[in-house]
């Protein structure tokens, strides 16, 4: 599969279901158990995406380098209220003062 | 639409108020589109395909995913698909509030459609009135539309300038980028548990399996939300 078959396929899928959902009767979905768990599939599939973007390495081992720090940055701006852009300029700041220094 | 009608006429300070609550929340979103663009090219993509992406796929948490896990070369296409695909499946959630609300039809409903997202319904539902919400839909949908597909312009061609992502921290970038996503969705315990058992089920199957399919598998952690939340316990 190439580059741009995979983002096409994922973009169609993307657009079905928002689609979907204006197509389909409500009650379909209504079970609130469903609502629940699939109200839930972001936030699994996101720290999930944290977890293995900032600590993990090459193989998949776990690492703790420049990107942990930049998360540990990340949240503390976000505790802090800082708007998405700060919150990412900030850990990339972060990662590339460390590295630029040698320490991480 | 007649949905339009029978909803009388909004004040024209309501309108005013959530046109600039769109516009500001459009801005916002925009702006991070350069973060996008810049670590779309810095995972293998090129200018045309990030943008591709921002115009077609459209919702800022699916592309991020999709991105992230490509960067790990072809092989973890299908991972990247089922990501940003599972990603995708609160839109059609959100799709299912605001179809009523919008009463589009034909075309308007298709744009409708592709214009569901995150800010685009919070803006939407937070309105006291059908006109004002779907006012406010809509000018929220296509401020963000033209600001994350310009800025993602932007952000590849900066990315494109700059080299080796790891200099610049970029990286590091997406982790954040993950990190704020995930942030206004740790609301309860039972979120915060669902989020540390999906971190956990995908550090430890990191080792073991191709990369971005531990990402998968840790949507399962979603199935803890099959039980009612504690508050709702009788």
């Amino acid at each position: 599969m190439s580059l741009w078959t995979s983002l096409l396929l994922a973009a169609g899928i993307a657009f079905a279901l928002k689609l979907a959902g204006h197509l389909v009767p409500a009650h379909l979905l209504d079970a609130p158990r469903v609502r629940r768990i699939t109200g839930a599939l972001p936030i699994a599939l996101l720290a999930a995406l944290v977890a293995t973007q900032a600590f993990t390495g090459a193989g998949g081992v776990l690492v703790l380098d420049a990107r942990a720090v930049a998360v540990a940055v990340a949240v503390v701006a976000l505790l802090l209220r800082a708007p998405f852009i700060v919150v990412v300029a900030l850990g990339a700041a972060t990662a590339a003062v460390l590295r630029a220094l040698g320490w991480a | 639409m007649t949905a339009a009608a029978d909803s009388g006429t909004a004040d024209p300070g309501a309108r005013r108020t959530v046109v600039r609550q769109a516009l500001s929340v459009g801005v916002a979103t925009g702006a991070y589109g350069i973060s996008f663009g810049a670590l779309a090219v810095a995972a293998g993509l090129d200018t045309w395909q990030a943008m591709a992406l921002s115009l077609l796929m459209f919702t800022g948490g699916s592309q991020f995913a999709f991105v992230g896990i490509i960067a790990n070369g072809l092989h973890a296409a299908p991972a990247a698909i089922a990501a940003s695909s599972m990603l995708g499946i609160r839109n059609g959630l959100y799709a299912l509030e605001l179809t009523h609300l919008l009463g589009a039809r034909g075309p308007r409903r298709v744009a409708a459609a592709h214009l569901t997202i995150d800010e685009s319904t919070a803006v939407a539902v937070a309105q006291d009135d059908a006109r004002t919400s779907r006012l406010g839909f809509w000018v929220t949908g296509l401020t963000v539309f033209v600001l994350w597909n310009l800025t993602t312009l932007a952000g590849a061609l900066i990315g494109n300038l700059i080299g080796d992502p790891r200099t610049y921290g970029l990286d590091a970038a997406a982790c954040a980028a993950f990190t704020a996503l995930l942030w206004p969705r740790l609301r309860n315990r039972d979120a915060v548990a669902i989020a540390v058992v999906g971190a956990v089920v995908a550090i430890v199957l990191s080792p073991t399996m191709p990369p971005g399919i531990p990402v998968v598998a840790a949507a399962a952690a979603s199935l803890l939300a099959w039980r009612r939340p504690r508050r709702e316990a009788p």
